[in-house]
């Protein structure tokens, strides 16, 4: 059942019109602060799985014996590792600040009607950190 | 779609391995890729580290501490290359890889945690 329009109004079809839009080039990230701290903040998860797959190797030289776990620790000790392994630290660094000082806005609080400063949930996101990171190195380290 | 609706529980896992990643890895990462290689603190011995790896309690944390942050990375870096490299056309596959990674290290981090 075809309906003919009146002559002034557009035809609709089942398909898109072909719209204007701008090209987007593949380093629309580089040209803002904003847009590249966004980027550097998805990338930081790279790191992060670096990070699982450095600690599937120590558990697995764990496992194979003290021998192993030698030529581990002596890979780690590579100039090379270190430096990467320093970029990588950098990088879940930022992750953490960045997660952290958004958790605040992820979960609104409110205490007797009025919204909580956000300073009131990234402080305690912080002191947790600190004390998890000393309960962890006294852990390894004891 | 199976897709769409499995993407509140995708978003959980992404937000606990985000919430792991940051308390937890930074201090491991520091302890053992840099103040340890650079001779900052004494390294613990094989013995110790063996002895704790093998209490229960530890064991469950290695296995999240593994698990959730490559949930993590497979949740961010499906959108980075969505839209960081705008390549969206290919969505199957990344979605397969991502996922496909953190579920494969998952077992493999369960299997070297528990087969000792």
């Amino acid at each position: 059942m075809e309906q003919k329009p009146p002559s002034n109004t557009p035809i609709y079809t089942e398909f898109h019109p072909r719209w204007y839009r701008r090209h987007v080039s593949v380093y629309w990230w580089l040209g803002q602060r904003q847009y590249l701290k966004f980027i550097l903040r998805e990338v930081s998860s790279v790191f992060v799985a670096w990070f699982v797959v450095l600690t599937l190797l120590q558990l697995r030289a764990l496992r194979v014996g003290p021998e192993a776990y030698a030529r581990f620790v002596h890979w780690l000790e590579h100039p090379a590792t270190i430096v990467f392994n320093v970029i990588c630290l950098f990088f879940v660094i930022f992750h953490a600040i960045t997660w952290f000082n958004l958790a605040p806005r992820a979960m609104a609080v409110k205490f007797r009607g009025k919204r909580l400063p956000e300073i009131f949930i990234s402080a305690p996101n912080y002191a947790m950190w600190i004390v998890v990171s000393v309960g962890v190195a006294w852990m390894v380290l004891r | 779609m199976a897709r769409s609706s499995s993407e509140p529980i995708l978003w959980t896992l992404f937000s606990a391995g985000g919430v792991v990643a940051a308390l937890l890895v930074p201090v491991h990462l520091f302890l053992f890729g840099v103040a340890l290689p650079l001779g900052w603190l004494r390294a613990p011995s094989y013995e110790h580290l063996m002895a704790l790896a093998q209490l229960w309690p530890v064991r469950i944390y290695l296995f999240l501490l593994c698990s959730l942050p490559l949930f993590h990375w497979a949740h961010r870096f499906r959108y980075t290359l969505y839209d960081g490299l705008r390549v969206k056309h290919l969505n199957e596959v990344i979605f397969t890889l991502c996922y496909g990674g953190a579920v494969a290290g998952t077992l493999l981090a369960g299997y070297l945690i528990w087969s000792s």
